[in-house]
């Protein structure tokens, strides 16, 4: 064991916020997050948005997703379809945050101190955080998984820059597979997560009937087919549970 | 739009819609059903329109994507994810596939 655990347990904050920022820096999702956020730099570019207002897409909003719908949706539709459509992307933060909570309970912390780690907590840094912190003293959670949120996010601002700054310069056809590297990664990201049959069918449904509600043009298209691609889903899961209720002995 | 206007606006329709649901994980915390109904059924629709939106910029892309047929855009998109299936669900080779797809139909069939 440790030859000083007083030492240790009093270690600064400082100290702790910078181990977690190495554990960022180094783990495999800051590479995915350099290249998801050059796509989306690349993207950010392509609409028309400036430099500074990607950087303040990440740091502020901090969810992939969301911010495709953001940068792809912003300059074409209503501001409240807008906001309507990152909201439901986004929804998922709500069981993840709470099933980060219990790790950060220790004597001391309060609500508002939890605030900046709930507003980093993406799905890199929640994976990352669900894995790192457990082996941590509870002290020092708090500190860590800031570090560890900073140093994945700066991965994205990264990533994004350079994104921004290369679809500025490359020739149209590399520009054009900058661009496609977003609803690739999307794709792909999406379905890894996708296991249970509620969110593959949802998923595969929301990709056809998508380009269906667009062409029918009649507004709205990402929040219709949410609700309509997602209710069919949930009702399919719905009546598959009932059935198998019904058949167990 | 100016870059304060700009700036307002990610705030109201951005970061506002997204955080809300980290604050109320912050406020309910542990006294939330992960299987309740309802968030079984936001999660459909949550994860339909993450489908919605990767279509979205394939059949109405932006800027420079926008010069690669539409035809050759689907095409990348469905063959890079069967080589993301058939590679044991690697993000490397759909990304590899994906890609070399869009530009070998960009040179072939592009305007």
């Amino acid at each position: 064991m440790s030859d000083q655990p007083s030492e240790r347990a009093s270690a600064s904050s400082t100290h702790v916020f910078l181990e977690g920022l190495k554990s960022g820096v180094w783990s495999v999702f800051f590479l995915v997050l350099v290249g998801n956020y050059l796509g989306l730099g690349a993207l950010a570019f392509e609409f028309g948005f400036s430099f500074w207002w990607m950087a303040a897409s990440t740091l502020l909003v901090w969810a992939a997703p969301a911010q495709v719908i953001l940068i792809s949706t912003l300059t074409t539709s209503a501001l409240l379809e807008v906001a309507l459509a990152v909201t439901l992307s986004s929804v998922r933060f709500l069981p993840m945050v709470a099933a980060l909570l219990p790790l950060f309970n220790a004597p001391g912390v309060r609500q508002r101190d939890l605030l900046l780690p709930m507003h980093l907590t993406a799905i890199s840094v929640w994976v990352e955080g669900m894995r790192l912190l457990p082996a941590r003293p509870r002290g020092e959670r708090v500190a860590f998984y800031n570090g560890l949120g900073a140093g994945l996010i700066s991965g994205a601002l990264i990533g994004g820059a350079i994104g921004f700054w290369l679809a500025a310069r490359l020739p149209p056809l590399l520009a054009a597979t900058l661009l496609f590297f977003t609803p690739m990664a999307l794709l792909m990201s999406t379905s890894r997560n996708a296991r249970a049959l509620l969110d593959r069918l949802a998923f595969a449904l929301g990709l056809v009937v998508g380009p269906i509600i667009g062409w029918l043009n009649f507004g709205l298209d990402l929040m219709w087919t949410g609700l309509i691609a997602g209710s069919i889903a949930y009702a399919v899961h719905r009546w598959r549970e009932a059935q198998a209720a019904r058949h167990k002995p | 739009m100016s870059e304060l206007q700009s700036i307002v606006i990610l705030v109201l329709v951005g970061f506002l819609p997204s955080e809300v649901w980290r604050w109320l994980g912050l406020a309910l915390g542990r006294g939330l059903d992960e299987k309740s109904e309802i968030i079984q059924w936001v999660r459909g629709v949550a994860t339909a329109l993450i489908g919605a939106v990767v279509m979205r910029i394939i059949v109405i892309p932006p800027g420079t994507l926008a010069g690669v047929p539409l035809s050759v855009r689907v095409a990348a998109l469905a063959i890079g994810f069967l080589a993301f299936v058939l590679f044991r669900r690697s993000a490397f080779a759909g990304v590899l596939v994906g890609e070399a797809v869009l530009v070998t139909g960009a040179i072939a069939f592009g305007s």
